[in-house]
């Protein structure tokens, strides 16, 4: 499956932004029905380099190939057209436009021609619905603002559009994060179902149980840098745990957790339990 | 296939029902930008019927006079609510009425120009100027009221000071019989529907003067432009993709970006749209009085905004309409038409447009937090 050409694929990829160096000699590929994680600590990188491939930034170093050819993306627009969908961290979705307006920004279907060609909004309104419940959620109203909806539904909406749209590559920057356990799981059906139709799926989370069931291969990026790939059967879902949020600090957390539980009676134990808590609670912040 | 779904979805209950209804009461009010301008019209129009009813404001001369006056503001403001719209401003449409209005004066008037090639003339410079506004805008990444507002003074400065070189004045006249019989000019200026005022004089539907012409002699072209590019306008907004990108580009501009919307393109083909509006209007202007002078157009690039806002555009960009950017337009013309016919002091005239704004913008403000604090 390796030898297989790559459907994109990083080549030394180096991104500045004025003096901020953001990613440096970056490496990456995603195949054929290959689901691609990429983790890494907040900040390391994951979000910028797949804006790289999303035509978003352009790297200031290396290139990027296409079906092992190499491209150039002027604009997203350009990745869109090559196939390549993303779901962005931020969901680039307008809030002030309906659900409808939202799925199809960009891509509008149009009937007519001429000066009267026009936007389909029948047309429009009924996939986004269908793609919409596909994914478990019931639009009640098509017209109705995202800003209105909840986070989830936004999340799932920018989900549905980009799986309606990618054709080639899947692109999901952490796309469960605000979701239920009902919705998370289908996001994961729905990568592996992009999987089996031939597609590549390049997958960030912070969560494990996300990542080890779908994920095929696992790249590690650390401020800015690669720490390799890794295939599946190279790692068991401890080490992988331990690659992601940093297991030995989680371990660290709970064995510090327990003492200070033993030593109620001590102040000072109480005081660092609270810090400890503190600590946890930005870390989860920051995760969003 | 979607009814199917859509009806198979849909638990059955009470709850459901009540959800759906809310969430499209909120949409439906939120799909209606225009709908606080409508109602403004409509009081304005009740309210002068009721103390100006006998003075003449509401024959057909009166209303002729205020849908021109409104006319002329709403083609501005139908340009500048789609730049809005889309996320930017134009500060510098009101001194590109004076700088398209010399455009056309002088070398009409100085140098014997055919008017059409004049006001071809004036129609291409205001394509380069918005080209250059777009481009300037997107190159800096500077707020556009900034750059346009230098926009402002260079193009009234400029406006001056080659008026001044060229002819040695600051107003060209004379331009009436210039404009006679030309085509482009009778088509942007002018009256339509003479013989049917005539005929409506004569079997005394409308008044007529002593000389047995009808009281108004035709509808003035800038109230016909005027429904056509606001009709135009909004098929554009509500009906076509590039509709689509407008709203997309001043909702969220990096989030249009991203999924493929060519921001900078719609961007800049809106500031385009506004200078031309702004040289339509001078044109018009032009033609109607037979004199340019560099003065004109003064403040009418806040007016624009301001009607635009009454109509329901924020100032954020991303939401508003055409629509209620010709109604606040009207708003403005009736107003005015009606202080003048009442005999109250025009001076408290911008008192009242002042307020209307300020009711405008809380209204809206509060239609956005709805729309985008409701998670
Ligand atoms: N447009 C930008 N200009 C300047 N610096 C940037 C820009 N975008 C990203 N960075 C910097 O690049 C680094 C990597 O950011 P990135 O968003 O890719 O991280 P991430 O791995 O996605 O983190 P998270 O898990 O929090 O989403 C950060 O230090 C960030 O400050
Ligand atoms: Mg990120």
């Amino acid at each position: 499956m390796m030898a297989e050409q790559p459907l994109l694929e990083a080549r030394s990829v180096s991104k500045r932004f004025g003096s901020v160096i953001a990613l440096s000699d970056i490496n990456m590929a995603v195949r054929p029905r290959e689901v691609h994680c990429l983790l890494g600590d907040n900040g390391a990188g994951k979000s910028t380099l797949i804006k790289t491939f999303a035509g978003v930034h352009q790297p200031t170093e290396g290139e990027l190939r296409v079906d092992g050819a190499p491209v150039q993306f002027g604009s997203p627009r350009e990745a869109l057209d090559t196939g390549i969908a993303t779901v962005f961290q931020d969901l680039a979705l307008v809030p002030l436009m309906s659900a409808t307006r939202n799925f199809f920004m960009g891509r509008e279907p149009v009937i007519g021609r001429g000066p009267f060609r026009r936007f389909d909004a029948r047309t429009a309104e009924r996939i986004t619905a269908q793609e919409m419940w596909k994914i478990g959620i019931d639009v009640r109203d098509p017209t109705q603002p995202v800003g209105t909806m909840s986070g989830g539904e936004r999340q799932c909406l920018a989900i549905a559009r980009a799986v309606y749209f990618g054709a080639k590559v899947l692109i999901l920057d952490e796309p469960t994060s605000a979701l239920g356990v009902s919705q998370a799981s289908m996001v994961l059906r729905y990568v592996a179902r992009a999987k089996a139709a031939g597609l590549g799926v390049i997958f960030i989370t912070h969560n494990v149980h996300h990542a080890f069931p779908v994920g095929d291969s696992f790249t590690l990026l650390n401020r800015g840098r690669s720490l390799g790939t890794h295939t599946k059967d190279e790692v068991s879902r401890d080490e992988l745990m331990d690659m992601m949020a940093g297991g030995k600090e989680m371990a660290d957390l709970e064995a510090e957790l327990k003492a200070a539980a033993q030593q109620e009676t001590d102040p000072k134990a109480e005081q660092a339990e609270t810090q400890i808590a503190e600590d946890l609670h930005q870390e989860s912040q920051k995760v969003h | 296939m979607a009814q199917e779904t859509a009806d198979g979805a849909a638990p059955p209950g009470q709850e459901a029902d009540e959800r759906i209804q809310r969430a499209s009461f909120l949409s439906r009010l939120l799909n209606r930008p225009e709908l606080g301008a409508a109602a403004g019209t409509i009081v304005v129009l009740v309210v002068f019927a009721i103390v100006a009813g006998d003075t003449g404001m509401y024959s057909a001369l009166g209303i002729v006079n205020f849908v021109e006056v409104a006319s002329l503001l709403g083609l501005l403001a139908i340009g500048v609510s789609l730049l809005m719209i889309g996320g930017e401003f134009d500060l510098s449409i009101g001194s590109m009425i004076a700088f398209a209005g010399m455009t056309i004066a002088i070398p009409a008037a100085e140098w014997g120009w055919p008017m059409w090639l004049c006001i071809l003339l004036a129609f291409t410079v205001a394509i380069l100027w918005g080209l250059f506004n777009g481009w300037l805008v997107i190159k800096t990444g500077l707020p556009s009221f900034i750059v346009t507002l230098a926009g402002l003074f260079m193009l009234r400065g400029l406006t001056i000071g080659l008026t001044r070189l060229l002819t040695g004045r600051t107003q060209v006249s004379g331009l009436r019989e210039d404009a006679e019989g030309d085509w482009l000019a009778g088509i942007l200026g002018g009256e339509v529907g003479h013989g049917f005022f005539t005929w409506m004089g004569e079997v005394g539907i409308i008044a007529q003067r002593a000389d047995g012409e009808p009281s108004v002699s035709g509808v003035p072209m800038s109230v016909i432009w005027f429904l056509l590019l606001g009709a135009i306008a909004t098929w554009v907004l509500l009906r076509t993709r590039l509709g689509n990108w407008i709203f997309a580009a001043g909702g969220d501009k990096q989030a249009a970006r991203n999924v493929g919307v060519p921001v900078n393109r719609v961007k800049i083909m809106l500031f385009v749209g506004t200078a031309v509006m702004a040289t339509l209007v001078a044109t018009v202007q032009v033609l109607d009085v037979g004199s340019a002078d560099t003065q004109r157009g003064l403040l009418r690039e806040l007016e624009a905004i301001a009607a635009a806002v009454i109509g329901g555009c924020l100032l954020t960009g991303g939401y508003g309409s055409a629509i209620g950017a010709m109604l606040g337009a009207l708003i403005f013309g009736t107003v005015q038409m009606g202080f003048f016919y009442t005999g109250v002091n025009t001076d408290w005239f911008q008192v009242f447009v002042g307020l209307m704004l300020l009711v405008a913008v809380l209204s809206n403000n509060y239609i956005r937090k709805k729309a985008t604090e409701a998670k």
